[in-house]
């Protein structure tokens, strides 16, 4: 699905990923954890093609494309989803618009009909029951007064309605009570699939009780310095990372 | 590689305006030039009546003592009133039958998107379409009349309902009004009058369309629409005009009276032409555009203003009758060198009136956009209300959007609200879209349009989606 090869990246001349390596295959739930300032969210934001961050050396290959030869519409439509940490608010515009603007971009770009009218509201119904999502938010704008668990089960009734390839979750389960967690975790479980992948990236080992990761990566000054399974997420969150830190002086 | 802001920038420039061409069509034009003999000359032309031709003059006289306003935010060489033309109308007129209209013109008009065929005519909208300065065709004429409604050229209404006009024109703008009203009620060569009889609600919605062919000419229409009581009308208007190197001249009037009772709603898409990206050419438009309300009558203006160089327009409302309300819906859009100053004036003197006035300004490129709106309550004018929303969209950072509110308050049991925000498209608005699988001119539109929606969701259905179309054309995405 995606393999990252010594990716390198930097913002304003600063470098702030060192090398990352990592392989995703479809069928695949990864968890990235690490420390406050270990890039995480840097790396989600350059594989989503966020501008501020310089590729300095690196390359991913997603679903057999170069990644980042795409600009981030294209990765969008190429099946790349990202779960924002703080989704961003757009008065006016309809959350209904905004999917149906979003899903027939896609659709245009891999030469399909636009969703028809009855198709589509099948859609948002069947997966806004999914996340719990109060059918009300659905018709109003963006994000606009949303709670913060509204925001972030918005995202993942985005996700549903988009049906990604690879589905990268920035700090969802930050901000969210344990009921709100439960009901994200959830929509993420039932939307797995043995043709989809997604990454999750979390401070804390709590989501990872809701959505059971294969794989756990652990993320220190911009490299994987330890991968594991499940267990290492446990493991982690009884040691803390200063077990990580400790290990790894010399980085 | 990503596509970029500065993409966007370079796909955009390319945008042309759509409506700039101009139509070869034999003119009946006056020379340059005005003086009284001139004005005689068009009310001759118009075969009016003596009173007629006496406001004209009495216009033309106070014009002569006035001096051209420079309070305004804008910005502009000297209009040069002796080198315009004051008079054009295309020489064959088709008052008569679709048949005759010059085939030039049915052209423009299809270009347009304007059907005057009748038989073809779903949309359901009457229109009168007003080119350089004559009224040619007005539709679905015998089927208001069934009704007792009256919609015709000004010039037609002048000739058929004397009455009516005399009674009402000049009533809510006299002719010393201001310097472009006093001009125009010396000069105006046509435009379209309207008369909804008592308790009768006007079945579809009358619209006006106007266009500046010819160069070097004023353009100085003049529309009227008297709704007697208990009555409603909705009224639009769009404009379009050629692109030209030299500046237009657009200085209309209009004229709304909603008696006791009546409601009527005034809808613009204004889309003249903006100038080249180099700021040349252009229109110029010196707009007074007023209405009073008698008792618990309402007045709706809606404008979306995209076009022209320099704008200058205050769509007003008198509230004169007890509680009566006014209403002003606006999104005004400036690119390039485009500079508006725009808004409104709310003049409370009834007891229990209300007013409402939401304007939008998008600015980009490096154009100004301004706010101007008065909020006055005179002191009979008890439990008077108004609120007030003013926002500004800025892209880019070579745009300014100002904001002039003025409130004058005479009475102690007014409740005034006023809001006012300023925003800029951010790059994070447009980096959530893009990573939806939006691009970044979709995903400005998106923004805009939803920016623009409280405003848009005002117009009638037709004028909306139009409206919405032009939002996207005239917006370079100069953001960052």
């Amino acid at each position: 699905m995606i393999k990252i090869n010594n990716l390198h990246a930097s913002i304003d001349g600063k470098e702030i990923l060192k090398g990352i390596n990592l392989e995703v295959k479809a069928g695949e739930v990864h968890a990235i954890m690490g420390p406050n300032g270990s890039g995480k969210s840097t790396l989600s934001s350059v594989l989503a093609g966020r501008e501020e961050f310089e590729v300095t050396e690196g390359s991913v290959e997603f679903d057999g494309k170069d990644l980042l030869d795409l600009s981030p519409e294209d990765r969008a439509r190429e099946g790349l989803f990202l779960a924002f940490q703080y989704p961003v608010e757009i008065p006016g515009v309809s959350n209904i618009n905004f999917l149906k603007t979003a899903i027939n971009e896609k659709r245009a770009y891999l030469n399909q009909e636009p969703v028809s009218a009855k198709e589509f509201l099948g859609m948002v119904k069947e997966k806004s029951a999914l996340v719990e999502l109060d059918s009300k938010l659905a018709n109003r704008s963006v994000n606009e007064g949303f709670s913060g668990g509204e925001k972030k089960r918005n995202e993942i009734f985005q996700m549903a309605m988009l049906s990604p390839k690879l589905s990268i979750l920035d700090e969802t389960d930050s901000g969210l009570d344990i009921d709100a967690l439960r009901i994200v975790a959830n929509g993420v479980n039932k939307l797995k699939s043995p043709n989809n992948a997604t990454i999750v990236i979390t401070h804390y080992q709590r989501l990872l009780d809701y959505i059971v990761p294969d794989f756990v990566h652990v993320l220190y000054n911009g490299k994987i310095v330890k991968s594991g399974g499940k267990e290492l997420a446990i493991e982690l969150e009884e040691k803390g990372y200063d077990w990580i830190k400790s290990e790894n002086v010399e980085l | 590689m990503a596509y970029t802001e500065d993409d966007l920038k370079e796909e955009l420039k390319g945008k042309e305006y759509k409506y700039g061409f101009t139509s070869n069509i034999e003119a009946d034009k006056l020379p340059p030039g005005l003086n009284e003999e001139v004005i005689h000359l068009i009310s001759a032309k118009k075969n009016e009546p003596e009173w007629m031709l006496e406001y004209r003059l009495n216009a033309f006289r106070s014009w002569q003592k006035m001096v051209e306003p420079e309070w305004a935010h804008v910005h502009y060489p000297k209009v040069d009133f002796q080198s315009l033309s004051y008079y054009s109308a295309p020489k064959k007129k088709g008052d008569v039958k679709w048949e005759d209209i010059d085939p030039e013109m049915k052209a423009t008009m299809d270009k347009l998107g304007i059907s005057m065929d009748e038989q073809k005519a779903l949309s359901g909208v009457a229109v009168d379409f007003v080119f350089d300065s004559v009224s040619v065709k007005t539709s679905f004429q015998e089927k208001l009349k069934e009704l007792g409604i009256i919609f015709c050229s000004f010039s037609e209404a002048v000739q058929n309902h004397p009455e009516l006009v005399k009674k009402y024109i000049g009533t809510v703008v006299p002719t010393s009004d201001n310097f472009y009203a006093a001009l125009n009620s010396a000069v105006f060569s046509d435009g379209s009058f309207c008369y909804i009889p008592k308790g009768v609600r006007c079945p579809m919605e009358l619209s006006t369309y106007f266009r500046i062919n010819e160069a070097n000419t004023g353009q100085f229409e003049r529309t009227l629409v008297v709704a007697d009581e208990g009555s409603y009308v909705s009224y639009l208007e769009g404009c379009t005009a050629p692109s030209r190197d030299e500046n237009q001249l657009h200085a209309a009037i209009v004229e709304l009276i909603a008696l006791d009772n009546a409601e009527i709603k005034y809808s613009t898409v204004q889309n003249w032409f903006p100038g080249d990206k180099e700021g040349k050419g252009g229109v110029y438009n010196f707009v007074t555009k007023r209405g009073i309300c008698h008792k618990n009558a309402k007045i709706s203006w809606t404008q979306v203003e995209t076009g022209s160089a320099v704008t200058w327009k205050y769509p007003s409302c008198i509230l004169k009758g007890d509680n009566s309300i006014g209403e002003f819906y606006s999104v005004a859009v400036t690119n390039h060198y485009q500079q508006a100053d725009t808004g409104t004036k709310m003049i409370h003197l009834g007891k229990n009136t209300k007013s409402t006035i939401i304007s939008k300004g998008i600015s980009a490129g490096h154009s100004n956009n301004s706010y101007r709106g008065l909020v006055q309550i005179h002191k009979n004018a008890s439990n008077a209300r108004n609120f007030t929303q003013c926002d500004s969209l800025l892209m880019g950072d070579q745009c300014g959007a100002h904001t002039f509110p003025y409130i004058e308050a005479k009475n102690s049991t007014a409740k005034i609200e006023h809001e006012a925000t300023t925003s800029k498209i951010g790059e994070d608005q447009i980096f959530y879209c893009n990573q939806r699988g939006i691009d970044t001119e979709k995903a400005i539109n998106l923004i805009v349009n939803g920016y623009a929606k409280e405003v848009l969701n005002k117009l009638p259905m037709e004028f909306a989606v139009e409206a919405q179309k032009l939002l996207e054309i005239s917006l370079e995405g100069s953001v960052g």
